[in-house]
C-alpha cells in the first residue's frame, strides 16, 4: 500500500461507510484486520463519536513483513502491535513513557511504542521482541545473553530492556557496564533485578561481538 | 561468582540452570493476563470515586445503558452476599461486613471503584462512564493517622478510626476455631498526649496493642546511654510493572479467570469466596505474573469485576488496569510514625527497648505490619527487655497489604538509625555493635516470659557480618569515611536485616510415567522468583533423575495442581522444598517396594539412583520406566488409586485425576521444624554526598545473606539484590504525597514516586551467602525474598549519617533538598510528624 491511499481523507471515510466491503477488500489483499478490540467495532459507533475515531488503512513494516492494518489517528503503536497485529510481546506497563516496557526499534532506534502514533511510522522499519530470533528459532545474541545468565525475574519489562539493548549496541557494540546502564536507563524493572539484567545484557553484547 | 554458596556433593541443588519459562519470556511468547483474547471479548472501564470519603446517594445509568455497544453495568448491588468461610485447615472465618468488596457505595478513598461498564470496546465503555450521573454526599476524611488520633479528629470510617483484632476465642476441643474480623473502634488521644508533638517527638497516647518481656525499668536504669528517637517511614505502592489486569468468561457454569497472582493454588478458594461459587467451578490461569512483592498473594479482589460483568453480559470481559488505577487499587505498604527509646550498656548491648508505632492502615481490614515490626526488632537486636506498643489507624487512602518485608522494613528503619547513633556516641564500631546484639542459633523473639518465647530455627548473621565486613573491606573504607574532599564527603553504612523465611505442611505431587520421565505438578505462582520450578530440583536430586527428564506443569488449576503455599513471607523455597522432598521420598519408598516385590528381598535392600532402583552394592534392578509400568499394574497406593489421608482436598482431586498414569508420588510435608524459620542479611554500603548540592550516589553495595542452602544461585542473587534495591527506594526517594486539605493523592504515577532506576545504583552490586544449611528442614533452604529489604534501605541511611552526622534526617526517604536544608539549619529540617508530605 502506498502513502497516497491516505492522502485523501475521503478514501477512508468512504471505506468506513461500507465497512463490509472494506473488510472484504482487506481480507482479499491479505491485510490484517482483527477485531478492533479497543477501538471502534461498528460504523454507527464510529459516526457517533469524535472524527478521530475513524480508522484508515495503512501499511507497516513490522519484523520484516508488510502488515496492512486500519488505525485511528490517535492510535499508538503499542496498541496497534498488541491489539491489531497480535504482537503481545510488547508490554504496556504505564502507557505514558515512564517505564519502557513497550520499547521497540523504529529504524534501529529504540522508542516507547506507547507514545508513538502509529500513523507516524509508516515507511519505517519496526522491530519488536517477536522479530529478534531467526526464522529457525535461533535466538538473537542479546536474547541468548538472557538465557546464559538467567536474566530478569517476572520479565514483564524484559522485551523493552532487550529491545533497548539491541538498539544501544548498534551505536556502541563494546560498552562498559556503566555505559550500557546509561543506554538502557529509560527502562524500569520493578523486581529491581538491574544487576543481573546488566550482566545478561553485557553477555548479550559479548555474544554479538563473537557472532 | 559470589563466594561461599554452599559447597556440597549435590548434582542439582546449588547449581545454575535455565528455568523452563525463560525461552517464552525472552521471545515475547509468554502470555500475561492482558495477552489473552477470547472471541466476543468485551472491555470494561471503572468509574472511580473522586472523593476521599463519600456516600453514593443515587446512580443514574440510563443514558449509558442506552448507548449502542454498552452491554452491562456492575454496581455493588450485583455482588454476592458476604458469608462466613472456612479455611483449608478448618478455621471458620466470620464474614467481615466492613471488608473491601471491589466496588463501593461508600467509597473510602479517592480512586476507589464504584461501578464498572462493559462495552464492545474500551472507548465506548469510557464514554458510557462519562454519561453516568452520581449524587455523592461527601463525608469527613483523614489521610494522616496522627490527625485522626487528635481530640475531635476526623474518622476515616463512620464507625471509627482504629482497627483492633479481637482476642482469639478459647480453643474448645472438637469445635472448629472461629475467627472474628477486626473491629473498627474510635480512639482519640488527649491534648496532653500531643504536647510532645511540638518538639517533633511522637505523641504516645493509648495504644490498642501491647506486649512486654523482661524488666524494662531496670534495663533503662542500668543503661550508660539512653536514646529516644522519632522516625517517620513512607507509604509506598507495590508498583508491579504488570498492572492487575484481569480477563474472565463463563462456560457451562465454570468461570475461567486470567489474572496475576502469587499463588496459583490458593487463588481458587479466595475467588470461590468472592464469587460465592464452588472451587470446582473455577479455572484459574496465571502462567506468568508481572511481579507481586506481596500485593497479589492470592490474586486481587478486583478480578471479580470482569468475572461478574462477564456473567451479566454473557460474554468474555477484559479489564485492563491503567497505571493510575493500579496506584489506587494495586496495594501499598503502610507508613509508620514510630518512636524508639533504647537503653545501651557502655559496651553497646541493648538492655531495654521501648517501641511505639502508629501504622497507617488505609480504610479496610487490618495489615499486620505493626505486630510484625515488634517481632522483627525483638529478634534482630535481641534486647534484654522490651515493650512494644502499636495502634493501627484507618485513613482514607488506598488499601494496604503486605509489601516485601511488611513491618520488617519499617521496624528496621526505626531501629537502625538509633543503633548507628548509639555506636557513634559510645565510640563503638558499627559492625561490632551489631554483632554484639545480633541473634544467634535458636534466638528467642516476641512476647512472653524469658525462656518461653518463640524462637528461630537458626541464625548465622554473625558469620554474615564477619565475612561481609571482610569482603567489603570495612576497616579500609572506615579510614576514609567522613573526610571531605572538595564538596564531596563519603560515608559507610552497615545494617542488619531479617524476615520470616518459611512455613510447613504443604503437599508435593508428581508422576513417574512409563516413558521414564518425571511429570511434576506445581501449584506455586510464577511471579519471577522462579521458585515455581526451583523447589522441584529437589525431586530430581533425591531420585537421581536428570533435570532434562523433568516436566513441570504450572499456572492452570485445570491441570491438576497440588495444594501449595502462597509466595508470600519469603516462604516458598523453604516450604515447598520440604513438600517436594516429602513427595520424592514417597516415590523412593514406592520404588523400593516395587523392586522388592519383583526382585526379592526387602525394600530397604534397594537404592534409587541414575534413573534406576537397584540392589545396594550392585545387583538386579529396574529402570524407573519399568517401575512406573509396574506401578500401574499394582494400582492402589502405587499409581494413586489410594491416597494418603493427610493431604489437602485440592491435592486429593488432582492426584485422583492423575491416578493410573504411572508411579504417583504424593505426600504432605510432615517433617518436624523446631522454631520459626527466618533469614538474615548483613548489608554494607558506601555513599558519596555532595554537600553543595545535597545529591548523593551509592558507590558500592554488598548484601551478605544467611538463608541456609542456596538452591539456585543466580535466582538467589537476584532476590538478594532485588529486595535490597526495593529497600533502597525507601531510602532515596519513594513516598506518597497527599494534598492534606482535600485528601487527594499527588503521587499517582511512576515518575511521581519512582522506583530506583538502573542509574540510582553502582554499575555492579555484590552479594554473597553464608550458605550454612538450616538444621530444621531437610534441604536446609530458607527464603530470601524479604530479608534483604531493610538492609538495603538502612545501609544507605546509615552511610548518610556516617557522612553527614546525626542531625540530618528524622524520616525517610532522604532527598537532596532535605540534606541541603538540614546542613544549613544545623538540625533536621524535617521535624514534622505528618504522613504523606
Amino acid at each position: 500500500m502506498s502513502d497516497n491511499e491516505l492522502a485523501d481523507p475521503r478514501i477512508s471515510a468512504e471505506k468506513s461507510v461500507s465497512r463490509r466491503n472494506f473488510i472484504k477488500i482487506v481480507i482479499a489483499s491479505g491485510a490484517v484486520s482483527s477485531t478492533s478490540y479497543l477501538f471502534r467495532v461498528s460504523i454507527p459507533l464510529a459516526q457517533a463519536s469524535a472524527p478521530g475515531a475513524v480508522e484508515r488503512l495503512i501499511t507497516l513494516t513490522v519484523n520484516g513483513q508488510q502488515r496492512r492494518v486500519d488505525v485511528m489517528k490517535q492510535e499508538t503503536l503499542a496498541m496497534t502491535l498488541r491489539y491489531k497485529l497480535g504482537l503481545t510481546g510488547t508490554k504496556i506497563g504505564c502507557d505514558r513513557a515512564e517505564c519502557g516496557a513497550c520499547t521497540v526499534l523504529i529504524d534501529d532506534v529504540p522508542h516507547y511504542s506507547c507514545s508513538m502514533l502509529t500513523h507516524t511510522v509508516r515507511g519505517k522499519k519496526i522491530v519488536t521482541i517477536e522479530g529478534l530470533a531467526g526464522a529457525d528459532g535461533k535466538l538473537h545474541p542479546v536474547q541468548q545473553g538472557v538465557i546464559d545468565e538467567q536474566g530478569f525475574q517476572c520479565a514483564f519489562c524484559m522485551p523493552g530492556f532487550v529491545m533497548a539493548t539491541v538498539g544501544f549496541l548498534k551505536t556502541n557494540p563494546n560498552p562498559t557496564r556503566a555505559e550500557l546502564a546509561q543506554g538502557i536507563s529509560g527502562n524500569l524493572c520493578r523486581c529491581q533485578d538491574y544487576d543481573k539484567i546488566l550482566t545478561a545484557m553485557m553477555r548479550g553484547a559479548e555474544n554479538m561481538r563473537k557472532a | 561468582m559470589p563466594t561461599n554458596v554452599t559447597a556440597t556433593n549435590h548434582k542439582l541443588i546449588g547449581k545454575n540452570y535455565t528455568t523452563p519459562d525463560l525461552y517464552a519470556k525472552v521471545t515475547g511468547r509468554a502470555k500475561y493476563a492482558e495477552d489473552f483474547r477470547a472471541d466476543g471479548m468485551l472491555f470494561c472501564k471503572l468509574l472511580l470515586s473522586p472523593f476521599p470519603h463519600a456516600r453514593v446517594k443515587h446512580i443514574d445509568t440510563r443514558a449509558a445503558l442506552a448507548m449502542p455497544g454498552v452491554k452491562a453495568i456492575l454496581t455493588m448491588d450485583d455482588l454476592p452476599a458476604l458469608t462466613d468461610w472456612i479455611t483449608d485447615n478448618g478455621t471458620v472465618m466470620l464474614a467481615d461486613k466492613k471488608e473491601e468488596r471491589g466496588l463501593a457505595m461508600e467509597p473510602l478513598y479517592q480512586g476507589e471503584p464504584i461501578l464498572a461498564v462493559a462495552a464492545v470496546d474500551e472507548l465506548t465503555a469510557a464514554e458510557a462512564i462519562e454519561k453516568i450521573r452520581i449524587d455523592f454526599e461527601p463525608l469527613p476524611f483523614v489521610v494522616d493517622p496522627l490527625v485522626s488520633l487528635r481530640p475531635g479528629g476526623p474518622n476515616a470510617r463512620t464507625e471509627g478510626n482504629v482497627s483492633v483484632r479481637p482476642a482469639p476465642p478459647p480453643n474448645v476441643p472438637g469445635r472448629p476455631v472461629t475467627v472474628a474480623p477486626p473491629e473498627v473502634r474510635e480512639l482519640k488521644w488527649t491534648e496532653a498526649d500531643f504536647a510532645e508533638a511540638k518538639q517533633g517527638r511522637l505523641p504516645m497516647g493509648k495504644a490498642t496493642d501491647e506486649w512486654t518481656f523482661g524488666d524494662l525499668d531496670a534495663g533503662f536504669r542500668n543503661a550508660a546511654l539512653v536514646l529516644d528517637e522519632t522516625f517517620v517511614t513512607p507509604n509506598t505502592s507495590h508498583q508491579c510493572l504488570e498492572p492487575r489486569t484481569a480477563m474472565a468468561y463463563w462456560q457451562n457454569g465454570k468461570v475461567y479467570v486470567y489474572t496475576t497472582t502469587q499463588s496459583t493454588a490458593q487463588s481458587v478458594p479466595n475467588i470461590a469466596r468472592w464469587l460465592e461459587i464452588e472451587p470446582s467451578n473455577i479455572v484459574f490461569i496465571s502462567e506468568y505474573t508481572g511481579g507481586g512483592f506481596g500485593s497479589r498473594g492470592t490474586a486481587g479482589i478486583a478480578l471479580i469485576i470482569p468475572a461478574l460483568l462477564s456473567k451479566k453480559a454473557h460474554a468474555p470481559v477484559m479489564m485492563r488496569i491503567s497505571r493510575e488505577e493500579e496506584q489506587y487499587i494495586g496495594r501499598a505498604r503502610p507508613g509508620f510514625q514510630g518512636r524508639m527509646k533504647v537503653g545501651f550498656s557502655k559496651e553497646g548491648r541493648i538492655l531495654a527497648l521501648d517501641m511505639f508505632v502508629i501504622c497507617d492502615n488505609g480504610p479496610y481490614g487490618q495489615v499486620s505490619d505493626a505486630p510484625s515490626s515488634g517481632r522483627t526488632v525483638s529478634l534482630l537486636y535481641q534486647p534484654l527487655a522490651m515493650r512494644w506498643r502499636g495502634v493501627t489507624v484507618l485513613t482514607n487512602t488506598p488499601p494496604r497489604t503486605y509489601q516485601r518485608s511488611p513491618g520488617g522494613l519499617q521496624a528496621i528503619m526505626l531501629m537502625e538509625p538509633v543503633l548507628a547513633k548509639a555506636a557513634r556516641k559510645l565510640a563503638i564500631d558499627q559492625v561490632a555493635i551489631r554483632r554484639l546484639n545480633a541473634p544467634e542459633g535458636k534466638a528467642e523473639f516476641g512476647a512472653g516470659a524469658v525462656g518461653k518465647r518463640a524462637h528461630a530455627t537458626s541464625a548465622f548473621i554473625k558469620e554474615a557480618l564477619d565475612r561481609g565486613a571482610e569482603q567489603f573491606k570495612w576497616n579500609e573504607r572506615k579510614a576514609r569515611s567522613g573526610k571531605r574532599v572538595g564538596s564531596k564527603v563519603r560515608g559507610i553504612g552497615v545494617s542488619m536485616s531479617c524476615y520470616s523465611g518459611g512455613s510447613i505442611g504443604y503437599d508435593g505431587l508428581f508422576v513417574i510415567k512409563p516413558d521414564g520421565r518425571l511429570y511434576i505438578q506445581s501449584g506455586i505462582g510464577n511471579l519471577g522468583t522462579e521458585s515455581v520450578f526451583d523447589v522441584h530440583r529437589v525431586v530430581a536430586e533425591v531420585l537421581g533423575v536428570p533435570w532434562e527428564k523433568c516436566e513441570i506443569t504450572w499456572g492452570n488449576t485445570s491441570k491438576n495442581l497440588p495444594w501449595s503455599c502462597t509466595s508470600t513471607g519469603s516462604k516458598t523455597i523453604h516450604t515447598m522444598t520440604r513438600a517436594a522432598h516429602a513427595a520424592a521420598m514417597d516415590a523412593k519408598r514406592k520404588l523400593q517396594e516395587i523392586a522388592a516385590k519383583d526382585l526379592g528381598g526387602k525394600p530397604e535392600d534397594y537404592e534409587v539412583a541414575n534413573e534406576r532402583v537397584f540392589r545396594k552394592g550392585g545387583g538386579p534392578g529396574m529402570s524407573l520406566a519399568d517401575a512406573a509400568r509396574r506401578a500401574v499394574r499394582l494400582g492402589g497406593i502405587y499409581d494413586g488409586h489410594e491416597l494418603p489421608k493427610d493431604i489437602n482436598k485440592m491435592t486429593v482431586a488432582s492426584a485422583t485425576a492423575l491416578a493410573g498414569q504411572g508411579l504417583l508420588a504424593v505426600a504432605r510435608d510432615n517433617y518436624p521444624c523446631d522454631g520459626v524459620t527466618h533469614s538474615y542479611v548483613a548489608s554494607f554500603a558506601e555513599v558519596e554526598v555532595d554537600v553543595e548540592t545535597g545529591k548523593y550516589r551509592i558507590l558500592d553495595f554488598l548484601a551478605y545473606a544467611d538463608a541456609g542452602t542456596v538452591i539456585h544461585p543466580r535466582i538467589f542473587g537476584g532476590q538478594v539484590l532485588g529486595g535490597t534495591i526495593l529497600g533502597i527506594g525507601h531510602a532515596i526517594g519513594q513516598k506518597w504525597v497527599y494534598d492534606q486539605h482535600y485528601g487527594l493523592p499527588l503521587a499517582k504515577r511512576f515518575h511521581h514516586t519512582k522506583p530506583p532506576t538502573i542509574l540510582d545504583l553502582p554499575a555492579k552490586l555484590e552479594w554473597a551467602s553464608v550458605g550454612i544449611p538450616d538444621p530444621e528442614t531437610p534441604v536446609g533452604a530458607r527464603g530470601i525474598g524479604e530479608p534483604p529489604v531493610g538492609g538495603g534501605c538502612c545501609a544507605i541511611l546509615n552511610a548518610l549519617s556516617d557522612a553527614l552526622g546525626d542531625e540530618i534526617f528524622r524520616r525517610a526517604p532522604v532527598t537532596a533538598d532535605v540534606i541541603l536544608a538540614s546542613l544549613e539549619a544545623g538540625r533536621p529540617a524535617q521535624d514534622d510528624l505528618r504522613a504523606n508530605i
